[in-house]
């Protein structure tokens, strides 16, 4: 059996060769690489613990998106009633619970029904919701009707705006001028952003978690804000603050949305001609263009505000109408804060506000410093793994480090074809994969000495040393294997690393003993036809 | 012997030992049993010090700017006036470098992020913030949950391996040596107070899988003298099955203490602690275990029950 056909051979070095291969990228710079065709240019990526970087877990605040959703439920199911089918009601709607309550009079509860039942869409995007619809519609009795929520809608609008966060997050990072941010979504509720090099987690955090939420709204005249903070305030307005640089002044700004974010289309930071202060200057779609330029022209001499996230960044007078579809917002910014600001408004309004759950930040020279002890450490290790490997196995210790060697090789290209992950506890598993890879090596020598012992001739103890140790280093090697699948599936960032590293160690060991190892004792049987076996 | 073409050979174990392993197992038990205790009072009275991975908070590396020794007791006492609670310091590696541990603070996520700020500002320009982690309250838990769910998951999916390749008595007496060494490493950690944070979970996963891995060897090898040798006694059989195996044992552990030792020397202080549980863990306690507990405890579980009449008169006949 110890003979082996030379088309297998040509296999087995042909897979060790290109897998080995694959990792040659990675002794080269990025620069240089993007020059070689594109399939040769997959390098294993570095994690943030090595790189360094910012990293942040954000999570959907599901309680607020939660009020928002009822809350424009509300208006819905007012607007339908009142304003659709001209109903008077009884009661106007409230939040409750999971849900809105409304009460109209005994004879119109037929129609209102109906008219409700509209809003209710099928839910589609959810598994298991075959069927079901987005409201569950009640009489109450006494001309109340419940409209409730599902459970599967509210959890559809979770998704949905994770989802329509991705792209928002994405543009804001790329607006700032960072390379290869990494997004992803995470569970149902999470998004993970990495950004490598961006040393500056409290700016990225701020950027990124910001809803972003800029209208153009006018400012409510009808009392001044103390009147209305003392009394209470008209029902289609509310009380705003301006930014605490200025002392929280506070405005009584009408709900009304005149021109919203979504209606821009450039926004850049900038000086203002006159004072010189930062400014950022903005230029609307044809379709806010034409919106802005009326309600202007409606409101010559009144003031209007530019409302972010609830704050007010300014409220001058319309001096004139502003038709050409662009403008400037002042607001006492400073040159960093008005580019931000610009970034935000050309990326656009998060759909719900995010918070962040982790946040955590590693600096290039961090970084550089576990590369370089990483690397000393996986040198010595090989050294002394292969050393004394050598003075116990002699030459078959000799074939043993190069099927170590190998062994590495191969890691990284698995590691480079995969574009996995590098981390620090990656390198530990690298490492621990030298010391353990000789472990098969191990088995199968032992077994052969005892085949010597046991009166075999060199050939065949050595076959029977191959063979028998097979089931062994198989058995040995799965139980680790499913511990290293489990640490990937709970484990996250850095831990995770080490799982890939420890998984594809274990398997790129088991195919090194059973080919490589096999290949040169045989080539080895082959050439020196050996009587007597000294390997033990 | 010599090898063609010739060099000199070390040979690490005398072929054919004889040493009677089983007979420790009236020393090995007893001990096994007391040290497990001791690693479960330790987690109860001492208890695991817990990273902000798994309790929340925030962590901040810095190093001072100068380069010089950075003034431990003159920052703890600039942070102990801001009311954070209890934070600790400690140098981390080189004595410019210092590591600050905030605890969770109460008032969600939002709170870890003013405390942190505070303790930056406090700290002054003297030191540059090098890494920082802040873990709010609500990712600790379940981080804390899924590792608990996690362990548990892979001994059970191990478990079931065992007894799909063995017989059940291998899988359980796998299971019971190797629970044994985690409960030990979990002891040895609370002993040490060694960070226990996510790559800790990390450790013990893989001290899980390679003393499996050295545990499945012997078993491999009792399995085949179990159909070559159907009526030697079972202590007997199990002798000659570590005994066979036992150079095998020692070379591997060899190579894995090397490149953990160089780990642990070159590796830097960031994964000191986690190479430290490894050494404890895969070196001292798994090596141990295949040996003194799981092998022995197969006599327990009564595998070869046949033979088991064989030892009974044996022993009957020596007393």
């Amino acid at each position: 059996m110890m003979h082996i056909s030379r088309f297998k051979a040509l296999g087995i070095l042909l897979t060790a060769l290109l897998v080995g291969m694959l990792a040659v990228p990675n002794f080269f710079s990025e620069q240089t690489v993007k020059g070689w065709p594109k399939w040769a240019q997959r390098q294993v990526v570095l994690g943030l613990d090595l790189r360094g970087g910012s990293h942040l877990l954000l999570e959907v605040d599901t309680a607020a998106l939660r009020r928002d959703t009822l809350e424009q439920l509300r208006e819905d199911v007012r607007r339908v009633l009142r304003g659709d089918a001209g109903l008077t009601l009884a009661g106007a709607p409230v939040v409750r619970g999971n849900g809105v309550e409304v009460a109209v009079r005994e004879g119109d509860v037929q129609t209102a029904l109906s008219k409700v039942r509209e809003l209710s869409r099928p839910l589609a995007g959810v598994a298991g919701s075959a069927g079901q619809r987005t409201l569950d519609i009640a009489h109450l009795g006494g001309g109340r009707i419940g409209i409730t929520m599902t459970e599967p809608a509210l959890t559809e609008r979770v998704r949905q705006t994770v989802e329509q966060s991705i792209p928002v997050i994405d543009k804001r990072i790329n607006e700032l001028g960072t390379v290869e941010p990494l997004i992803q979504r995470q569970g149902s509720d999470r998004i993970m952003v990495q950004v490598p090099g961006f040393e500056d987690p409290e700016r990225l955090e701020e950027i990124i978690t910001a809803q972003a939420k800029l209208d153009f709204r006018m400012v409510d005249e009808s009392m001044t804000p103390e009147q209305a903070l003392a009394g209470r305030p008209p029902l289609e307005s509310e009380i705003l603050y301006g930014p605490s640089r200025e002392g929280r002044p506070s405005y009584l700004i009408e709900k009304r949305v005149l021109v919203s974010g979504a209606d821009l289309t450039d926004a850049q930071p900038g000086f203002d001609a006159r004072t010189g202060e930062p400014v950022v200057s903005f230029r609307f779609t044809a379709a806010g263009a034409r919106k802005f330029a009326q309600a202007t022209t409606e409101n010559v001499g009144k003031r209007f505000a530019a409302v972010l996230d609830k704050e007010v960044l300014t409220a001058p007078v319309i001096r004139e109408p502003i038709l050409q579809g662009s403008g400037q917002i002042s607001g006492s910014f400073t040159l960093e804060t008005a580019k931000d600001l610009a970034i935000l408004m050309r990326a656009g309004a998060l759909p719900a506000k995010l918070t962040t759950i982790e946040k955590k930040f590693v600096g290039a020279s961090v970084g550089q410093d576990s590369i370089k002890k990483g690397r000393d450490a996986s040198y010595y290790g090989a050294a002394l793994v292969i050393v004394f490997m050598v003075v116990t196995y002699g030459l078959f210790g000799v074939f043993a480090s190069v099927a170590v060697a190998v062994n590495v090789a191969m890691i990284f290209g698995v590691l480079s074809l995969l574009g996995a992950t590098l981390t620090l506890p990656g390198i530990i598993g690298i490492v621990l994969t030298i010391g353990i890879a000789v472990d098969s090596n191990v088995l199968i020598y032992e077994r052969i000495r005892e085949e010597v012992r046991n009166g075999r001739t060199p050939i065949t103890a050595i076959d029977a040393g191959f063979t028998r140790a097979l089931a062994t280093i198989l058995d040995s090697n799965i139980t680790t294997f499913i511990a290293a699948a489990v640490l990937f599936f709970i484990g996250t960032g850095p831990v995770r690393g080490f799982a890939v590293t420890l998984g594809i160690g274990i398997l790129t060991t088991v195919f090194t003993a059973f080919t490589l190892t096999r290949l040169m004792v045989a080539w080895w049987i082959g050439w020196v036809r050996p009587q007597q076996l000294a390997i033990s | 012997m010599r090898l063609h073409p010739s060099i000199p050979m070390l040979r690490i174990v005398p072929d054919d030992t004889k040493f009677d392993f089983m007979r420790f197992r009236r020393v090995s038990f007893p001990a096994s049993a007391m040290l497990s205790i001791v690693a479960i009072c330790l987690y109860f009275f001492v208890g695991l010090n817990f990273g902000i991975d798994f309790v929340g908070g925030t962590l901040l590396e810095v190093k001072t700017k100068s380069g010089e020794q950075a003034d431990l007791a003159k920052m703890r006492t600039s942070l102990g006036t801001l009311g954070l609670g209890d934070i600790q310091l400690q140098t981390f590696g080189t004595p410019d470098r210092v590591l600050i541990r905030i605890p969770q603070q109460t008032g969600g996520e939002a709170a870890q992020n003013t405390a942190k700020e505070k303790v930056k500002t406090a700290l002054g320009d003297e030191v540059a913030v090098e890494r920082e982690e802040v873990v709010g309250p609500r990712i600790s838990t379940e981080m804390l949950a899924t590792s608990t769910i996690g362990l548990m998951a892979a001994i059970l999916a191990i478990l079931v391996y065992l007894w799909f390749r063995f017989e059940w008595q291998f899988a359980l007496g796998a299971m019971v040596a190797n629970v044994h060494d985690l409960v030990l490493t979990i002891g040895y950690m609370c002993l040490m107070q060694i960070d226990f944070d996510l790559s800790s979970i990390a450790a013990l996963l893989t001290i899980l899988g390679y003393s499996l891995n050295d545990t499945v060897v012997i078993y491999d090898r009792i399995r085949e003298m179990l159909r070559r040798y159907k009526r030697m006694p079972m202590p007997d059989l199990l002798n000659i099955s570590v005994n066979s195996t036992l150079s095998r044992s020692i070379v591997t552990h060899v190579t894995v203490t090397l490149s953990l030792l160089a780990l642990l020397l070159f590796g830097g202080h960031a994964i000191h602690s986690f190479v430290s549980t490894m050494i404890f863990g895969v070196v001292l306690v798994g090596t141990y275990t295949s040996v003194f507990i799981a092998a022995p405890i197969l006599i327990y579980l009564g595998v070869g029950t046949t033979r088991a009449a064989v030892e009974e008169t044996a022993e009957a006949v020596k007393a």
